[in-house]
């Protein structure tokens, strides 16, 4: 059991490729007389392994030991390792005193036994003898099906299935008992009744559901999708630290908070890599609240501000307090409204429909439609602009920090103000900003 | 709304073998389709770029506080700040920084699985084996019990594995047991939208930035990593796959890796993976490449979770070794 728990995460085939050979050795015992088992011993199993073994944890129960041993059971039971002797067909470990089995090695899906049509319909057709047709309703419902499907071979299936039962009655009526039970068990696990092969039904019907879909899909050369991600690879390669290192130097190699405080959300002038980091894509010139306000300037000049309030103003829609979106997108309704901007009618449509009954994602369509002429039109001028070429050239390139000359004296770290209270504060004093979420270190010289 | 519908009723007649065959010979068209765009291998395109120089990747700093293993952790972004929640029920909110413990909860259970800093900084939210995903407004004054103001947000039938706040601190994305992922609205409660598709227990869930909208990609026991709009679980190898040319485009392993690989997280840029392994080492592969760069030891169990900081500084491990470290 311990084995198994190591990689119980990788599923069945692996599961079952784990249990040694002392385990199968083990189980293989533990069939004659069949040993019984409930849901505390796999507890304890558990717990051995966890090298825990004291008093404490094996009377404990301890809740943690317990999922696990309820997750690992569950795994073994529904894979067919160890079988419940009530309610068989419901494949579950149920952590009380309900009773269990070990199944025996030559029945474990491990050992790949094909479990053919025609096994199935031997096996069928034993029970079908033994019980005088009294069969559960879908497996008479598979066996008439075996009984079409392989009919050629009928007479085969049913001398098997008389000869297995003549063979059976020579044994004691207790192992005969045993056998019954770890074949049933057996067969549960590979042709689950309708009801449990549901979940496989799903599961299917998923994917042909997502298949179609999938066909239908754009896709694109790999050669395109695999150029597009080494050059992006590239383009951020040094504005990835641990590639790259920064300056003027990593916080957590150097103990030196300046270069998150040059970073700060608001700075007056900021560091060449981030203004730089704008022209990359205009997500990355949104994202960042110090572009935001660069573009907003630039708009400015342009007359084409709304633009970006509008857009701004739906991100607060979408992710602000559900109780304030009415009130908000009433304020897009209002006439004359300084923030309805240009969308086209399609749009204005969908939009308007959608206002009847406003929720967060209402003002989503219009949004969008004002990202991408924001993207197409203003961004790529914005770049060409006086105001981007002369921010980037104000940028400051802090100068790296050499490696200190007494490497073992540590520096002290400062601790910084946290966000939550940031913003408590923020809002108290209206107007005042309040410290950046950065550190208190002094600036660092421009280069 | 792909995510959202249900399959029609079966035809009458149709049998389990019908389907089987219409899934195996749509599979087999799948494949085909994808195959005739598939122009080069990734390793081909990557001949051209420059190998990674030497990496000197050390610990700066060992989180320790925890009574027992470390399941899961996120940044803040502040970059400095991350939340970690483990077996013990404990939560706890570090200055990774300067080590200080800022905030700590109790929570109802144990093994809390899940947990995420909300993007304004202001609350955390975790859950586990209690089902439930709940968020914790993180409180300035130290006295206050953080655990009476607590909300909660999702409620699952099994227990939770993952969640993460989108874009802002209104919405819950959350994956469970129950083989479900969900999206919440915190301030309600109300569940927006549930996202059924895996057949079995879904382990963990990782948002896209995407210019059209939240994609998020969630990864199971079921073998298959989904991606919804609006990563395996503990597999030995790790995968790189690309959505637009929909496929699988480079596998990262060795044969001396024989331990699954908990958690994935990409350096700044991308060209770096670090991934967490069940033998207690980080690996750092070149993602172009394909070759591994470098393996980290310094934990002394299980790797659980992995995260790159928000501005690529360092990246933060959690084990259940109860530690935390972070690396740069």
């Amino acid at each position: 059991l311990g084995r198994c728990k190591i990689l119980m995460n990788k599923g069945s085939a692996t599961l079952s490729r784990c249990i040694t050979i002392r385990l199968q050795t083990f189980w293989v015992q533990a069939q004659n007389p069949p040993l019984t088992l409930q849901f505390p011993m796999i507890q304890r199993c558990v717990t051995c392994y966890e090298g825990k073994v004291n008093r404490a944890s094996w009377e404990n129960g301890c809740a943690a030991v317990f999922a696990e041993a309820l997750h690992l059971g569950n795994l073994l039971v529904r894979y067919g390792y160890i079988y419940p002797l009530k309610e068989p067909r419901a494949l579950q470990l149920k952590p009380d005193e309900s009773p269990y089995r070990f199944q025996t090695p030559y029945f474990w899906i491990s050992t790949r036994w094909p479990a053919t049509e025609l096994d199935y319909a031997i096996y069928l057709a034993k029970k079908n003898i033994r019980k005088q047709g009294e069969l559960m309703e879908y497996e008479k419902e598979s066996y008439s099906q075996l009984h079409k499907r392989i009919n050629h071979t009928w007479d085969f299936v049913v001398m098997q299935a008389r000869e297995q039962l003549r063979a059976s009655k020579q044994r004691r009526k207790a192992d005969r008992m045993v056998l019954e039970c770890q074949e049933q068990a057996y067969w549960l696990i590979n042709r689950p009744p309708v009801g449990l092969s549901l979940g496989f039904l799903f599961s299917s019907m998923f994917f042909l559901f997502y298949s179609t879909l999938a066909l239908g899909r754009n896709r694109v050369k790999s050669s395109i999708c695999l150029e597009g991600f080494v050059k992006y690879s590239e383009q951020y390669h040094n504005q990835d630290p641990i590639m790259h290192g920064c300056l003027p130097s990593n916080p957590w190699i150097s103990d030196d908070p300046a270069h998150w405080a040059l970073n700060a959300d608001q700075v007056s002038v900021p560091t060449r890599l981030r203004v730089e980091r704008w022209s990359f894509s205009f997500m990355e010139l949104l994202n960042d609240s110090m572009g935001r306000k660069e573009f907003m300037t630039y708009l400015e000049k342009e007359f084409s501000a709304e633009n970006l309030c509008f857009w701004q103003a739906c991100e607060d829609l979408r992710h602000g307090e559900t109780s304030k979106i009415v009130q908000k997108v009433e304020e897009f309704l209002a006439p004359g409204a300084a923030r309805w901007v240009n969308i086209d009618s399609k749009t204005m449509d969908k939009t308007m429909e959608g206002i009847k009954h406003p929720h967060r994602f209402v003002m989503d369509a219009a949004q969008m439609h004002i990202y991408f002429l924001m993207k197409k039109d203003s961004y790529p001028r914005y770049l060409k602009s006086e105001l981007y070429k002369s921010m980037l050239a104000k940028a400051i390139v802090p100068q790296e920090t050499k490696k200190s000359v007494f490497p073992f004296m540590r520096r002290q770290r400062h601790s910084s103000p946290s966000p939550a209270k940031v913003i408590a504060t923020a809002t108290e004093q209206d107007g005042q900003g309040a410290g950046q979420a950065g550190a208190n270190s002094s600036a660092v010289s421009q280069v | 709304a792909a995510a959202q519908s249900r399959p029609s009723a079966l035809q009458s007649g149709e049998s389990l073998a019908t389907l089987k065959n219409e899934s195996d010979s749509l599979k087999k068209k799948l494949e085909e389709e994808r195959a005739k765009l598939h122009d080069v291998e990734l390793n081909q395109v990557a001949e051209k770029v420059e190998l990674v120089s030497a990496l000197s990747i050390r610990t700066r700093r060992v989180l320790k506080g925890h009574g027992n293993k470390v399941l899961c952790m996120d940044w803040c972004k502040d970059k400095r700040r991350l939340v970690s929640s483990s077996q013990d029920g404990k939560v706890i909110v570090w200055d990774g920084y300067t080590l200080n413990k800022e905030h700590a909860v109790t929570m109802p259970c144990t093994w809390v699985m899940a947990c995420a800093y909300a993007p304004s900084g202001c609350a955390v939210a975790c859950g586990g084996l209690d089902n439930k995903c709940s968020v914790y407004p993180l409180s300035l004054d130290k006295n206050e019990n953080l655990a009476a103001k607590k909300k909660s947000v999702a409620m699952h039938t099994n227990y939770l594995s993952g969640c993460s706040f989108t874009n802002s601190d209104m919405q819950l994305l959350t994956s469970s047991g129950d083989g479900t992922c969900a999206l919440w609205d915190v301030e309600s409660g109300q569940l927006l939208q549930s996202f059924h598709g895996h057949t079995a227990d879904v382990l963990s869930l990782n948002l896209a930035p995407s210019e059209t909208g939240n994609t998020f990609v969630s990864g199971g026991c079921d073998k298959k990593a989904n991606v919804w709009d609006m990563l395996p679980c503990a597999s030995v190898s790790c995968r790189l796959y690309d959505l637009r040319a929909d496929r699988e485009v480079a596998v990262y392993q060795k044969d001396s890796i024989i331990f699954g690989a908990s958690s994935v997280d990409f350096s700044l840029s991308g060209r770096l993976l670090f991934a967490g392994y069940n033998d207690y080492t980080i690996n750092v592969w070149d993602v172009l490449k394909g070759n591994r760069i470098s393996v980290l030891f310094g934990h002394e169990n299980r790797v659980s979770c992995v995260k790159v900081s928000p501005d690529g500084t360092s990246f933060a491990s959690a084990s259940w070794d109860t530690s935390l470290r972070i690396w740069a």
